[in-house]
């Protein structure tokens, strides 16, 4: 009868412990910020409201692009995925590690992937249009989830070179990435406040960009900002930087698509 | 690709009442000031220059607009109802180039 009842108890405490696994969720290190709480209350007004936001102007096309037959295999990708709110929580783990290419891929590099290889069409141009939208739109579908990337396992080396990156100097200024958004967070530069630099808002709507943008913009103009040649969009050393910064907010919700100045 | 307007006018209102409608439509509003990097020529101008709401046909609201206003522009204004109907929604650019909706509304 004892015995019987510890082991009730030991199924209750192991019930409870995969629970407590689950639940689970990662939490952003204190202190972190969003780029939100740096913005102006005009700013914030507008990524408060989804009306205006504009953002969401984006989310016809995406729509569209969603339900769009493309490429020989004739297929959209809403034939495999469904409904796009299927694809909640998704794009928080991203990037993530493909076995295929050996490397990871960012969300704009996947939806690419998947064009190539399931659908059989030409991939989108990085950056244009079509690609923002779609990554926004499937990225919207995450919004309010914490990210939360793997960054262990085969992810390891392209972790280590992405933190590399972050803390190497470069361009004419000598700075790394961590000169602005670590040391002198909260700091004016000009008449720019910044912000720690998280990744959670993107794609983003930049008012300064009076459009959608990707991160690897966004990327490319920190770089030539220091006088650094910017690397390529999609390049492998961004998408490894990406890898460490998404891990560096890490906790934070996804606002996509946030508004910024 | 043309990204559709965002329109909010309430489904159902009152007779006499004051409602407020917004409206964002996608444009790039290219001011006609700044150059092309590549090849140093000027970028024509093509803005929105007008916009124009109606109600069953009798406009209820205009406005003219300039250089130095953002891309998307956002048109929010106030209209008073006395009757059910549709509004009519139209943004005409540079090159003549138009954008229309419209929106149904309860009055009772």
């Amino acid at each position: 009868m004892k015995k019987r009842h510890l082991a009730t108890m030991g199924i209750v405490a192991m019930g409870a412990v995969a629970l407590l696994a689950a639940c689970e969720e990662v939490k952003a290190p204190e202190g972190s910020k969003s780029g939100y709480s740096f913005a102006q209350p005009e700013t914030k007004a507008m990524q408060d409201d989804d009306f205006v936001n504009p953002g969401m102007l984006v989310m016809s096309v995406g729509e569209a692009e969603w339900k769009k037959v493309a490429g020989k295999a004739g297929k959209s990708c809403a034939s495999c995925h469904g409904d796009a709110k299927e694809m909640r929580g998704v794009a928080a783990a991203y990037p993530k590690y493909d076995p295929v290419s050996k490397k990871p891929l960012n969300l704009e590099l996947r939806i690419n992937a998947c064009r190539t290889r399931n659908m059989q069409a030409d991939e989108y141009k990085y950056e244009s249009p079509e690609l923002l939208a779609m990554t926004t739109y499937v990225k919207y579908q995450s919004r309010g989830m914490p990210i939360n990337v793997a960054v262990d396992g085969d992810m390891a080396p392209f972790f280590e070179k992405g933190k590399d990156f972050y803390y190497q100097r470069r361009g004419l200024l000598d700075l790394a990435c961590k000169h602005c958004h670590e040391d002198g967070e909260g700091k004016n530069i000009r008449a720019n406040l910044l912000s720690q630099g998280h990744i959670n808002g993107f794609p983003t709507y930049r008012l300064k960009w009076q459009r959608v943008g990707s991160l690897h913009r966004r990327l490319r103009g920190c770089n030539s900002q220091v006088r650094a040649e910017p690397y390529g969009f999609g390049s492998d050393e961004f998408v490894n930087l990406e890898v460490f910064l998404s891990w560096r907010s890490r906790g934070l919700p996804i606002e996509t698509p946030s508004v910024r100045n | 690709m043309a990204q559709k307007p965002r329109i909010r006018v309430p489904a159902t209102a009152k007779k006499g009442e004051v409602i407020e409608i917004k409206t964002l439509v996608s444009h790039v509003m290219e001011t006609g000031t700044r150059k092309d990097s590549k090849t140093g020529k000027v970028i024509p101008r093509l803005i929105i220059n007008k916009f124009v709401a109606t109600f069953n046909g009798k406009e209820v609201f205009s406005a003219d607009m300039h250089p130095a206003i953002a891309a998307n522009p956002y048109v929010a204004f106030f209209v008073k109802v006395e009757e059910s109907g549709t509004f009519e929604f139209t943004w005409i650019d540079d090159k003549g180039g138009t954008i229309k909706d419209t929106k149904k509304i309860e009055v009772s």
